[in-house]
């Protein structure tokens, strides 16, 4: 029987501080053969493990140059840790987990990409190979909020993002006072109303805080979209990432299984709910 | 096919001496600390004779008796869960070597067991572990070890504890699958069926006598005794209603008022599975070790996440437990997460009874209890 528990040896690459705590690690696995063998869809998460510390899911943004992706903020006790590995040190990793972002089932639609703070992240992927097969998509609407500007990842991405045709990209921020030409002040939610797309032909992918999340159902239904055309990627605290700690359930799903992307009708009777 | 013999009360330990030659480890019920529990036994002797158990909410006593069946008790403390999703499971080790990391599995070896003194509603919750277990997409090897090694010999209850609900969830009082042997305690000895190539096996070299009419009519009449409970969960999916009541919070207030939010209803419940993974390290951190530990929906870090607490109230915790028990799970595993063994009534030091609240739940959204 495999081992579902056994991290693989993996190593620190490349690291960029993307902000003042937040940083990109790009991991290999040691063993050549894992390395040429790993695989993700856009949406899925590895358990990156630390000596003497422990697990925590963190999803994957992409792979680049044969690296692994780990965009991650310092906020808790290993994750300090994680953005404070440099190149060269050793981790764990055990992965890809988890479901993915329908971006295969969404050709011939408008693709719509609502995310704030690091809620980008585990989006980037999918924007990135929409972007690389452009034809088979409709208009692109990249909406991202951030609580100031600073904050924002990727700056020159979304500059790029808006010189490609039919590709709209609307930056928010939630805690600056002073306008700015390429800015809305606000949350991200707010830019829904700025967004052209056609709602009765549109896929939405949001992931972000989950106050955030309740705020874009609504102003997606109140839009015209069908909430059935729109997919969340949500979190809650997973220690196993294979279905048996019972940690990550919300309601009926173990978010690590059957998630973390859900089409929203299938999971709003309980994320809408406090407490599930 | 099944197979039948009466097997003699002396005996009961050419069983055991049968399952020892064959170099099985026997588990079965003992009294320790004032109630029964399964351990590691040597001999028959180690069997609680005449003991039998008062059970009641918050409640669980031990009273000797003159009769001195083995198996008159009803209820052990713990169901099978601690021999198999044990209470403390190292996971992986990782040492830190030239190069970087290097990560070993942890193998158990595990000594084939008999496990003696089984009643219905904890086979019936041994099935939703495997589910849980070992039907994933990601079986749980720990686990596979120790289930792999198992032989079951089960034992029919003839009284019901004042805590047990089986026959309204369908799991008893009766053992009707899963069982290698079933035992069925008669006065002068046993009613034993074989009901696996295993089992058979074992019943072909026990010194057995054919069943007279008599013990057939005596154990007849001590299994429709079982039957008779004094509390039953209603004999339908409860999604619906518990649904319903899942939406107002006000519903769920009077029962939070009384839980301690300690888990112990979790802890004793034979099919709850949810885990927290730590990680150990000596003082001279030449290796660290992942350990699973048993965790509940009860406490604040179950539901943590980044700054916040998902479920920090006992109107949530409690809500989570009762509604994942018996709603969620059929979704989750086509079936009731709750076998009626009752063990979250006797020991919830406050009493509070499942199937009280459940009665209270779907009463009150019957009667379209006022939203909050």
């Amino acid at each position: 029987m495999k081992d579902p528990w056994l991290p693989q040896p993996a190593v620190v690459i490349d690291k960029v501080m993307e902000t003042a705590d937040v940083a990109t690690l790009a991991l290999k696995l040691v063993d050549p053969v894992a390395h040429a063998r790993f695989h993700f869809e856009c949406g899925q998460f590895n358990m990156l493990y630390l000596y003497g510390l422990g697990e925590v899911p963190i999803s994957i943004m992409d792979m680049q140059q044969g690296l692994v992706l780990h965009t991650i903020r310092a906020v808790g006790r290993i994750s300090r840790k994680l953005v404070a590995l440099e190149p060269g040190a050793s981790l764990g990793l055990r992965g890809p987990f988890g479901n993915s972002w329908p971006i295969e089932q969404a050709r011939g639609r408008d693709l719509v990409f609502i995310t704030a703070g690091l809620g980008c992240a585990p989006v980037i992927a999918a924007i990135r190979r929409a972007i690389a097969t452009r034809p088979a998509y409709r208009r692109l609407v990249i909406m991202q909020g951030v609580k100031h500007r600073d904050d924002l990842l990727w700056q020159e991405q979304y500059e790029r993002w808006r010189e490609v045709p039919d590709c709209q990209v609307l930056l928010s921020a939630s805690e600056e006072k002073q306008a700015h030409f390429a800015w809305s002040l606000g949350m991200v939610t707010g830019l829904i109303e700025k967004a052209e797309f056609d709602v009765n032909n549109c896929t939405v992918m949001m992931c972000g805080p989950e106050p955030m999340i309740r705020a874009s159902m609504r102003g997606l239904a109140e839009a015209g979209v069908g909430l059935e055309n729109c997919y969340v990627s949500l979190e809650r605290n997973m220690q196993c990432a294979i279905g048996l700690c019972g940690h990550c359930q919300m309601g009926t799903p173990f978010i690590c299984r059957e998630g973390p992307v859900f089409r929203v009708p299938d999971i709003q009777q309980w994320f809408l709910l406090e407490g599930y | 096919m099944q197979q039948s013999a009466f097997l003699p009360r002396e005996a009961l330990s050419q069983l055991f001496q049968a399952l020892q030659g064959d170099g099985y480890r026997v588990v079965g019920p003992t009294a320790e600390q004032g109630a029964i529990v399964y351990r590691e036994l040597g001999s028959v002797a180690e069997l609680p004779a005449g003991l039998v158990d008062h059970q009641a909410p918050g409640r669980y006593r031990l009273e000797q008796q003159a009769h001195g069946r083995y198996f008159d008790w009803v209820g052990t403390a713990q169901g099978l869960k601690p021999w198999l999703f044990t209470p403390e499971q190292p996971l992986m080790v990782a040492r830190e070597v030239e190069g970087g990391l290097r990560f070993e599995s942890v193998r158990e070896t595990v000594p084939p067991t008999a496990v003696i003194g089984l009643r219905n509603c904890d086979l019936a919750a041994l099935a939703l572990q495997d589910r849980h277990f070992l039907q994933g997409e990601y079986p749980d090897p720990h686990y596979a070890a120790r289930r792999e090694q198992l032989l079951l010999i089960a034992v029919n209850c003839h009284r019901s504890a004042a805590t047990c609900f089986c026959v309204s969830t369908g799991d008893g009082p009766e053992v009707t699958a899963g069982a290698d042997l079933v035992l069925d305690e008669l006065g002068a000895g046993f009613w034993v069926w074989a009901s696996s190539p295993r089992g058979r096996a074992l019943l072909a070299r026990l010194p057995t006598r054919p069943l007279a009419g008599a013990h057939k009519r005596r154990s007849k009449a001590l299994r429709k005794r079982a039957r008779l409970q004094q509390r039953a969960l209603p004999s339908t999916d409860l999604r619906e209603p518990l649904y319903k009541a899942r939406d107002n919070e006000q519903l769920w207030q009077s029962v939070a008022d009384r839980c301690l939010t300690c888990g112990n209803c979790a802890a004793v419940c034979p099919t709850c599975f949810c885990s927290r993974v730590d990680e150990e390290s000596p003082l001279d951190a030449s290796q660290s070790t992942q350990i699973r530990r048993w965790d509940t929906c009860f406490n604040d870090e179950h539901s943590y996440l980044v700054g916040h607490v998902v479920r920090e109230s006992a109107v949530h915790k409690y809500r989570q437990w009762l509604t994942h028990k018996l709603a969620m799970w059929h979704d989750q595993y086509d079936r009731s997460g709750c076998t009626g063994c009752g063990r979250c009534i006797t020991w919830c030091p406050v009493g509070i009874d499942i199937v009280e609240e459940v009665d209270r739940l779907c009463t009150e959204v019957k009667a379209g209890a006022p939203r909050e």
